[in-house]
């Protein structure tokens, strides 16, 4: 696989589908800088034969990044990417961590405690997720 | 799109016992197919009618259109690797690939050769004296290189170290990348079918429980505990897959589209294991008393 720049990896244990998990570490990999603009995705048959997993599932994977407009496909060629993620998603961090810190104090006030909160985070997080997939 | 397998009330006896029960089922091409469930449930039985090795008692069964092992159109569109991936021992790596030659009129012989020298085994070598993984990856090679449009295989990868299992659902995933392959297998390692399959069969008491896309599984599927109650007065249209139910607490694992509102509900999502587990236990909850914590079991109304 010499001219891909990353290597996928899989956690059975994470929770998360094979094809979340891809889709996960190519955006990971876009705001870690890891990968640029132009780079070519692993092809699908090399992700395949590396981590032993369905076909079908990197497809998938690729097609939604696709659809965010952060890699384009080039039949017979291969998959490259189109966007970053870096620049803008660091500088957001500072405002949204502001405003996140001023939700906990309004949730602590309301009684909530680290647990309650972090339940209702991931349940919120999981409704909107499959909103949005709907 | 013609289905890679389909059945309709499939039914195989063996003397007075019944080994596949009233078997419907749809699999499109296309897909790599997990066919799980526990031990004797029908998935061996499953496989031989699919590949046209055992005629069925009772109903039809069709593969990529027609029955199985119609003629020798048919038989060279299906590829069948058995259980226990049997290999002639007396016969050489050269000879099994110069076997398949002869006998298959679709064979890939730069496909063989090529797999057999990326793995590392010596053509010359009998084939009862390679690993357990080199013979498995041998009658994978059989089975890839009759080019079948339906490979089928029961069990592969069961009797193999991690590493051998690996490096055979890597191949078995090459092959299926290139397209134009529909693969089920049979497996007791859910693991295994959750990072190959797409879609999954689960065989239970020789009736099919659930046969769907695995996305769409895990999609459908939750976990859902809160203040005991009887599974008949959960709200929402869902279907109740299993339930256990301690004196205060019920926990269903269900399947259903609507989220539960109720906060004093807990939804989770549930794992494709779980998933298969609760399959495998449908008709049974299990009921643990606080005061003794005696197990007794009951059936659920359904």
């Amino acid at each position: 696989m010499g001219s891909s720049v990353i290597e996928f990896h899989l956690d059975q244990r994470s929770g998360l589908s094979p094809y979340r998990q891809v889709v996960r570490q190519v955006r990971q990999a876009l705001r870690l800088g890891l990968l640029h603009e132009g780079d070519q995705l692993p092809t699908v048959k090399e992700v395949v034969a590396q981590l032993a997993i369905n076909p079908n599932t990197v497809l998938k994977a690729y097609r939604e990044l696709e659809h965010e407009g952060l890699v384009a496909a080039r039949p017979g060629v291969g998959t490259f990417v189109t966007a970053t993620l870096a620049d803008a998603s660091l500088t957001a961090h500072g405002p949204l961590r502001q405003e996140l810190r001023r939700w906990l104090a309004k949730a602590h006030r309301a009684g909530l405690d680290d647990e309650s909160i972090e339940a209702l985070f991931l349940e919120t997080l999981r409704t909107a997720a499959q909103q949005d997939i709907a | 799109m013609t289905a890679a397998v389909r059945a309709d009330g499939l039914g195989k006896r063996y003397g007075r016992h019944w080994a596949l029960t009233d078997c419907a089922l749809e699999i499109p091409v296309g897909h790599v197919v997990g066919l799980v469930g526990p031990n004797g449930a029908g998935k061996t039985t499953l496989l031989g009618l699919a590949s046209g090795q055992l005629a069925p008692t009772t109903g039809d069964i069709t593969v990529l259109g027609d029955r199985p092992g119609a003629g020798p159109e048919q038989l060279a569109r299906v590829g069948f690797v058995a259980q226990g991936t049997p290999v002639y021992d007396r016969l050489s790596v050269a000879d099994h690939l110069r076997l398949g030659s002869r006998l298959n009129p679709g064979w890939d012989d730069a496909l063989a050769r090529r797999r057999v020298q990326r793995l590392g085994i010596d053509p010359g070598r009998p084939a009862g004296r390679l690993s357990a993984g080199q013979r498995a990856q041998l009658a994978l090679t059989m089975g890839l290189a009759k080019r079948p449009e339906l490979l089928l295989l029961d069990e592969p990868v069961a009797a193999l170290d991690p590493l051998a299992r690996r490096e055979f659902l890597q191949g078995l995933m090459e092959a299926a990348a290139e397209g134009g392959l529909t693969v089920v297998l049979s497996s007791h390692l859910v693991p295994d079918v959750e990072r190959v399959c797409d879609y999954l069969v689960v065989l239970v008491d020789s009736r099919v429980r659930v046969a769907a896309p695995v996305d769409d599984l895990l999609a459908t599927h939750h976990r859902i505990t809160g203040p005991r109650r009887d599974p008949a007065r959960l709200p929402g249209d869902r279907h109740v897959v299993s339930a256990s139910h301690t004196d205060r607490q019920s926990t269903f694992v269900v399947r259903g589209d609507a989220p539960v509102h109720d906060p004093t509900w807990i939804t989770g999502r549930i794992g494709l294991e779980d998933l298969v587990i609760a399959y495998m236990d449908p008709t049974s909850t299990t009921v643990r008393t606080e005061r003794d914590g005696h197990r007794t079991t009951l059936r659920v109304l359904r």
